[in-house]
């Protein structure tokens, strides 16, 4: 983000300018999704209206809801351990934006360029876990304790699925880098066809069917919502919420969506690189952004489609589906991954 | 361990060896103490006032227990006080999404006591009305079963067609909800002009429905995996808990009051109608019949539609409603179950004494042994798949 400028800028130039570009990052698509996809594309599924009075097409109801949001009484349960209580949505939403960082968007346009930087993304995806059993456990409600421990149950059977889906990727691309991932499809040739270079979506389409599934599942989205499954936890370990901090769980579970979306769209659909376009022209600095932008609609689409049209799978039934199905399939996948690059 | 072995033979040593590892292994296991969830009075699954109290182990139930009567109204009380015409005001707010029906039988009773029997063309709407209430009813449960197991649109799906019966139900009646439109001896008013081909194109949505739904929600796998097997009913225990109307056709009982015990006043047999059973007893399978029920309803009110006769729509009743004494019970196929009403007449204005025999009550006092070792989430299915409407349940 920083060096596409000549100029020297100090430290806590660079510094803000990270905090704001990470702000941003994080929450403009969550924004967009939230309204185009939450609000418009849902109420179309369902053949009603949707927000309608602010804002011209109800464009800005995101925001009175926030101004709502604001407005309300913070409340704190009685028995609730109010530290715990209060830290939860925060450790929630940091998680998120720790995942921001390693994501680039453009050949120079990133935060940074860690050489670990998938292993670093999955590793802070799960703090969110000990944010939601904070939630869950400091509540003092029993919906929210069952919320919070499903929770807990449901994110760390699908780390597993996901971690052994990006592994696939990993041993094509031959790096943890998040940037030469992208170079990796860029440049690469799908068994000696070079026209498009490799979007490892078209070499790993089970790896990325895997993810997607279990990125499903990491943001607790129907049909894996059982953790905040409304019709029976009430709302699992938001139900004490309310106010503001009920606002920082709603912004981080959708945060949460367009980051993971645009680990996906890194992953497996080449990030901010275009087929057919030189990875190395600076134009990429300027358009990366809005490519990727435009790749994390399409992954995000997906994820809202299932939202919309699922219905909700019981607490054993998911967990069946980590273990018994996803995880053997991903090893193939690893396996065969394995073979055919040693073998071309 | 300092347990001595005692002397004892080979086989009974290996025993009393295995014997221990048992004990230890129960002593080891880890002992969760019970928790006690109460679902309700206000939870959105309830959709009202009920309330379980479910003792879980863990996420599995080992009892549960309803608390009803957090929204009794007192009408059997109240229809002491009312004339004989106001009652069905009371009444029909008591299966609030399919009020018409509710109506019916208590007017059938009142004709029966009085001796009146309502013109042909009058039976023949109160039919195509009690009919189509059904079908509002069932089709919201349809939906609803879907937000009960985490799928958000079919319920959408289910408003939109519904108030296209509802449009149909007002525009003979006057009221969405409440029509209070059944009259000792008839109907209160004809049909509106048109309204027997706008009521086919209805029927018409309904079906389309009916097909999208089968399509969208019964067909997904994740949905027979929550419903297949879960909750199952079987014969002789629904009989035994007097479970009525889908629930206990749902689990393969061939029983309609419709068509084995139809009261007069209504034409149930002037058409071609089938009773959908299913053996399985699950929840999927009262599910399934309720969606074939709805089919069969649309059917039944085409057909009626076609052979409706002419002719005055109320017979010749006093202005002053005066009934005879006597008792009569009459009861019908609502929507929910079998509904009921005993009706005591002194030969005055007001019944003497109304019972009222509403169908969810029977049918919700099935949970206890029902939900005994459900997990939570199945609570909600089973509670769904029964489908009790609250103001049945409390009256």
């Amino acid at each position: 983000m920083i060096s596409i400028l000549s100029v020297e800028i100090p430290y806590w130039g660079q510094t803000t300018f990270r905090v704001l570009g990470g702000l941003a990052a994080v929450l403009l698509p969550a924004g967009a999704l939230v309204y185009i996809y939450l609000f418009k594309l849902m109420s179309f599924v369902q053949s009603r209206l949707g927000p309608m009075e602010a804002g011209p097409a109800g464009s800005l109801q995101l925001l009175a809801e926030v101004g709502k949001a604001f407005q309300k009484e913070d409340i704190f349960p009685r028995k609730a351990d109010k530290l715990v209580f209060a830290a939860a949505p925060f450790v929630v939403l940091m998680s998120t934006f720790l995942l921001i960082l390693v994501v680039p968007f453009g050949p120079d346009a990133w935060f940074v360029n860690l050489d670990t930087g998938i292993f670093f993304a999955l590793a802070v995806s799960s703090v969110s876990v000990i944010g939601i059993l904070m939630a869950g456990w400091a509540s003092a409600s029993k919906y929210s304790l069952l919320g919070g421990l499903r929770a807990a149950g449901q994110l760390i059977a699908y780390e597993l699925p996901l971690v052994l889906a990006v592994m696939g990727v990993v041993i094509q691309a031959g790096t943890l880098n998040m940037q030469e991932i992208v170079y990796a499809q860029a440049e690469g040739e799908i068994f000696g066809i070079s026209g498009i270079g490799n979007p490892f979506i078209i070499t790993q389409f089970i790896g990325f069917a895997i993810f997607l599934i279990a990125m499903q599942a990491e943001l607790t989205q129907p049909p894996f919502d059982m953790p905040v499954a409304e019709s029976e936890l009430v709302s699992g370990y938001m139900t004490e919420y309310s106010g503001i901090r009920f606002l920082l769980f709603f912004i981080g579970e959708f945060a949460t969506a367009g980051v993971f979306s645009m680990i996906a769209s890194v992953l497996f659909l080449g990030g901010w690189w275009v087929p057919g376009l030189d990875p190395d022209s600076n134009l990429f600095n300027i358009l990366g952004p809005a490519v990727l932008f435009g790749k994390v609609m399409l992954v995000t689409f997906l994820i809202f489609w299932f939202r919309f049209t699922y219905p909700r799978f019981r607490e054993d039934q998911l967990q069946k589906l980590a273990w018994k199905v996803l995880i053997p399939l991903s090893l193939v996948n690893i396996v065969a991954t394995g073979i055919l690059k040693v073998v071309f | 361990m300092t347990t001595q072995i005692p002397d004892l033979s080979e086989q009974e040593q290996l025993r009393y060896i295995s014997q221990q590892a048992a004990d230890a292994r129960v002593n080891v296991e880890i002992e969760t103490e019970g928790m006690t969830l109460n679902l309700g009075p206000q939870h959105p699954a309830t959709h009202g006032t009920l309330r379980i109290i479910a003792k879980l182990d863990g996420e599995q139930v080992v009892a549960a227990e309803p608390v009803m009567g957090y929204m009794h109204r007192g009408y059997e009380k109240l229809a002491e006080v009312r004339t004989y015409p106001q009652v069905t005001t009371l009444v029909n707010r008591i299966d609030w999404v399919g009020s018409f029906a509710n109506e019916t039988p208590f007017i059938l009773a009142a004709e029966k006591l009085m001796e009146v029997e309502a013109p042909p063309r009058a039976q023949y709407i109160r039919t195509i009305l009690h009919e189509m209430s059904r079908i509002a009813n069932v089709i919201l449960g349809i939906g609803d079963m879907g937000v009960q197991v985490g799928a958000v649109t079919p319920i959408f799906f289910a408003f939109r067609d519904r108030e296209y019966v509802l449009n149909q139900i007002e525009a003979v009646t006057g009221g969405r909800f409440h029509p209070n439109f059944d009259r000792i001896g008839g109907l209160k008013d004809d049909l509106p002009a048109g309204w027997i081909q706008n009521t086919k194109n209805a029927m018409e949505k309904v079906r389309d429905f009916c097909d999208q739904i089968e399509e969208l929600m019964y067909g997904n796998e994740i949905f027979q995996a929550r419903t297949r097997g879960i909750g199952i009913i079987p014969k002789d225990v629904g009989l035994a808990y007097g479970l009525s109307g889908v629930n206990i056709r749902g689990s393969g009982v061939d029983w309609d009051v419709r068509r084995d015990n139809m009261s007069p006043g209504l034409v149930y047999d002037q058409v071609d109608w089938k009773v959908w059973t299913h053996p399985d007893g699950d929840s999927y399978s009262r599910m399934w019949v309720r969606l074939q029920e709805v089919r069969e309803g649309t059917k039944i009110v085409d057909q009626l539609l076609d052979q409706i006769p002419s002719g005055p729509i109320m017979a010749k009743v006093p202005r002053i409603i005066k009934v005879p004494a006597g008792e009569a019970y009459v009861e019908t196929e609502n929507p929910l179950g079998v509904m009921g009403y005993y009706v005591v007449s002194k030969g005055d204005l007001n019944p003497y004494r109304v019972k009222i025999r509403s169908a969810s009550f029977n049918n919700v006092s099935i949970t206890p042994w029902l939900l005994k070792g459900v997990y939570v989430p199945d609570i909600i299915t089973i509670l769904g798949s029964l489908y009790f409407i609250l103001g049945d349940i409390d009256r």
